[in-house]
């Protein structure tokens, strides 16, 4: 790179670096500081240990963001290989149609698990006629963990994908010329040529759920995960120490697991809800 | 030589880059107008650098000098150089099509609409390429690639031409035919010209003179007879042919050799009788190369000889051969070939 | 025989996660035009609840296509020239900037607009103006533009294109706007379809840094689901559906057309007769 090019350079990059500086970097050293002012100084960053509001809130968030990341896992795993080793009428279709919802917001998701789920819902109704007992679970856990296994199946099925059509095909081959039944060849070749994209995708899937507002916002306001925690911190107690400093924390769990996501897999990181 | 030339003068360039990578120790050349020079040498040895100074794509470091015809143009970038350029992988643009990618360079100096078109079609016709105009590039082969490179590069009437690797990216048939191509259009261009190359092949069939290069040095200028049949040294020789080398104790009847060694190409020995045989060896493999046949020799050096033999006649393995150097076979490094100009 | 089974059985199980994903979709769309929700498509079909929505929401339909096109407009701007920098540049500065940049997706956006609010609440105008909004958007989505477009231009060799022109005269803007751009289109292009659909969609910024009268699409939806009745809501929803599918096809088609393959040409038996010269070249001597 001839030296003389540079100043070119930080020209290019000045505008986008004013931004960057002065609306995020500044303003969010700002809350690390604001986080500190609460009665507890500092210390209102282990408040998360210390209170048990907060405490049990995030304890609630990551177990909700694993389970949710286990089973979307899961789920598009078979799904997902299924789509990129078999050709057929409609696959591409079917590609499409699963992808479709990457770009929901939390809000309508959320509205869509109602419609499934809630007190109208289409489950409700199904049921209601099968066993004469209306089954609603929109409002609950249950709620929340299927609104977020619904925005995070798109993502994980596309990065499983990706990383399912570069497998190599010889060493499936040679584990069954070999004798290995398809279940082995899943267990002993498959999984362990996929894990890296299973990390990454997994990550990604973990840092969304963690730091998902619209959908907890719009199904309750008394499921406490943390995300809802900082929000009713700022509006309703006015508590801005402390919704600043479980939100810095929050923001370092997440980019944590994205970082790891992206060391391991290296490629576009799919958009959060 | 046509006085509307450029001749090309380098003074002390060298080239050391950001991470301390040394490409180029200090080089001093020059080149006369309409000359075509060939820069040959391994990978890493410096060549594409020294082409990309000319060029004013890479400046020397600091007391080099670059100079067209007497003009100091060291400061001047690649863009005010009025250079023509040839990539190893022609760097056309994908977002033109042939006939826009030939006029680009004109497009860029303003020329007006009719000249343009004018220009553009007669390097379509020069290269034959005209029914191409209008492809996009990613429909083109190799050779039609290397084509549009070239008529592009002409296009705008450079002082000098430059060609990085050229023919690398071709495969060996294109090659050939496209080297012929390639002599026969710097020829009746006149121009001067710098061909990058490790083709060796290439570099004597195409070059005027050749620079040979090792490890961002130069090894040897001269003609291509001059750099085969008198190498400056040891690398300069093995790089462009074989090359034995033996004590002269092991032959009968050789000519004197101050260094204690004799040293002749394959093709130089001739196999006679003993009886005239300047050194006899047994054949350990057979190499039939169809237009003649390569046999190592086993003769109790250390290592084996090479020759080489348009005989018809088959040689078998094991057998004993007695072979005679012509005269004007042996080969002296010549000392006094490094840094000569022409 | 069990291979097909497991066909069978593995594309049973893709299908119903087709309709986990696809069924409420469709739901809300029929609930948007159905009279009467509660009764279902029996009580017939209607658009009077696209009406209402209208007339109770168009302002925030406008809002966030303003803030969208002026996202896109900002990253277009500020992220290219960034993404040109970051290809040129390369090795390990380059991968420091760029998760610099991603930083702000990678933080939550709650905690994103908090920071913006404590640090500028205080200057009224900005705060209450549409702006606001938008240097959230701004951060949010510049990391997917930079990315699209350096995506592109590291997979191909366009120094050598830059250095190609710039042999024939091409000062740096000319080789540009000529050469880099239009080679970098397909970036720039999913790059753009990119930031419109995350601006439209945006929420967890929007929500905290919206005022009452600036409400975009979103913030009017979760508006609706909370206070308006199912029917509305789902219109409501419709009419975001409406906006955001032509994007996703775009997005989804410029993802397929990219992982179609190349065929490379090879050189005929054609093209080489005719290389060989009987007469020199006769090009003018002129050059």
């Amino acid at each position: 790179m001839e030296i003389r090019e540079y100043p070119r350079f930080f020209a290019l990059m000045l505008p986008a670096a004013i931004i960057f500086i002065a609306f995020f970097a500044v303003p969010m050293m700002r809350l690390a500081v604001v986080g500190a002012t609460g009665e507890e100084g500092f210390s209102a960053y282990t408040s998360m240990v210390t209170t048990p509001r907060h405490f049990e809130s995030m304890v609630a968030t990551v177990l909700l963001s694993f389970g949710v990341t286990i089973a979307a896992l899961v789920v598009s795993t078979v799904a997902g290989l299924f789509l990129v080793r078999n050709r057929f009428w409609g696959r591409e279709t079917l590609i499409s149609m699963l992808t479709f919802p990457l770009a929901f917001p939390g809000v309508v998701i959320g509205f869509l698990v109602i419609l499934l789920a809630g007190r109208q819902g289409l489950i409700g109704t199904v049921t209601n006629a099968l066993i004469g007992d209306k089954l609603v679970f929109a409002y609950s856990m249950a709620g929340l963990f299927i609104g977020y296994l619904y925005f995070s199946i798109p993502r994980v099925i596309l990065t499983i994908m990706a990383a399912a059509e570069k497998l190599d095909p010889a060493l499936e081959e040679a584990a069954r010329s070999l004798g290995a039944s398809p279940w082995r060849v899943v267990c002993d070749v498959i999984l362990p040529a996929l894990k890296p994209g299973l990390i990454a995708s997994g990550a990604i899937c973990f840092a969304t759920s963690m730091g998902a507002f619209g959908t907890a916002f719009t199904l309750a306001t008394n499921i406490d995960v943390l995300p809802m925690t900082i929000y009713t911190e700022f509006t309703l107690n006015a508590n801005i120490a402390s919704a600043a400093s479980l939100s810095i924390i929050l923001g370092l769990v997440t980019w944590i697991a994205l970082f790891i996501a992206r060391s391991l897999s290296g490629s576009t990181v799919a958009a959060s809800a | 030589m046509n006085s509307d030339t450029t001749a090309i003068t380098l003074t002390a360039c060298a080239k050391t880059f950001g991470d301390g990578t040394r490409a180029l120790d200090p080089v001093n050349l020059e080149v006369e107008g309409g000359e075509t020079v060939v820069l040959l040498g391994p990978s890493g040895c410096g060549k594409t650098t020294l082409l990309r100074i000319i060029a004013g794509l890479e400046m020397p470091d600091s007391g080099g000098r670059v100079q067209f015809n007497n003009e100091d143009v060291t400061e001047r970038l690649i863009e005010k150089r009025n250079v023509g350029m040839v990539f190893q992988s022609y760097a056309l643009f994908p977002n033109m099509t042939v006939a826009e990618n030939v006029a680009y360079g004109l497009r860029v100096r303003k020329m007006a609409t009719a000249d343009i078109d004018a220009r553009v079609e007669e390097m379509l016709n020069m290269m034959h390429i005209t029914e191409l105009q209008h492809r996009g590039i990613d429909q083109l082969s190799g050779g039609q690639r290397q084509r549009v490179a070239l008529a592009r590069a002409i296009a705008v009437r450079p002082r000098v031409l430059l060609l990085d690797e050229p023919l690398t990216a071709l495969d060996a048939l294109l090659r050939d035919r496209l080297r012929v191509e390639i002599d026969a259009l710097l020829r009746s261009l006149g121009i001067t010209s710098i061909y990058v190359t490790h083709d060796q092949a290439e570099a004597m069939a195409l070059g005027d003179r050749i620079v040979v290069m090792s490890q961002g040095r130069i090894a040897q200028i001269g003609s291509p007879r001059d750099i085969y049949h008198r190498p400056a040294n040891d690398f300069v020789a093995g790089f462009v042919g074989t090359v034995n080398r033996l004590p002269a104790s092991l032959l009968t009847g050789s000519p004197a050799a101050p260094s204690g060694e004799v040293m002749f190409r394959p093709e130089e020995a001739e196999i006679v009788t003993t009886k005239e045989a300047h050194f006899v060896g047994r054949v350990t493999s057979v190499f039939f190369l169809g237009d003649r046949t390569r046999l190592i020799l086993d003769g109790g050096g250390e290592v084996p000889v090479v020759i080489e033999s348009a005989l018809r006649e088959v040689i078998e393995v094991g057998a004993e051969v007695a072979i005679r150097i012509r005269p004007g076979g042996f080969m002296e490094f010549n000392a006094n070939a490094r840094e000569a100009s022409a | 025989m069990q291979r097909r089974g497991i066909f069978i059985s593995q594309l049973i199980f893709t299908l119903l996660v087709c309709a986990f994903l696809i069924v409420p979709v469709i739901l809300s769309a029929l609930a948007g035009v159905t009279e009467n929700f509660f009764f279902g498509l029996k009580s017939g079909l209607t658009l009077r609840w696209i009406g209402e929505v209208w007339g109770l929401y168009a302002d925030t339909i406008y809002l966030s296509l303003l803030i969208a096109i002026s996202c896109l407009a900002v990253t277009l701007l500020i992220g290219v020239p960034a993404a040109y920098v970051l290809a040129r540049i390369g090795g390990r500065t380059a991968r420091f900037i760029e998760e610099t940049i991603v930083l702000p997706v990678a933080v939550p956006g709650l905690a994103i607009a908090l920071a913006l609010i404590i640090m500028y609440g205080g200057f009224r105008d900005f705060r209450s103006s549409w702006v606001f909004i938008l240097v959230g958007h701004v951060l949010y989505t510049l990391p997917f533009m930079v990315r699209s477009v350096l995506a592109v231009l590291s997979s191909m060799n366009f120094r050598e294109l830059e250095e190609g022109a710039a042999s024939l005269g091409a000062s740096f803007w000319q080789r540009f706007w000529t050469v880099v751009l239009p080679n970098a289109k397909s970036g720039i292009l999913a790059g753009s379809l990119m930031v419109v659909t995350l601006s439209v969609g945006e929420f967890n910024l929007t929500w905290m840094l919206h005022t009452p009268i600036t409400k975009t699409l979103p913030v009017g939806l979760a508006d609706s689901y909370a206070s308006m009745r199912l029917e509305i809501a789902s219109a409501y929803t419709l009419v975001f559906f409406v906006m955001i599918v032509p994007l996703l096809i775009g997005m989804q088609i410029l993802s397929r057309d990219g992982r179609r393959s190349r065929k490379v040409q090879e050189d005929s038996p054609a093209d080489i007769e005719q290389l060989n010269f009987k007469r020199p070249v006769t090009g003018s001597t002129d050059t």
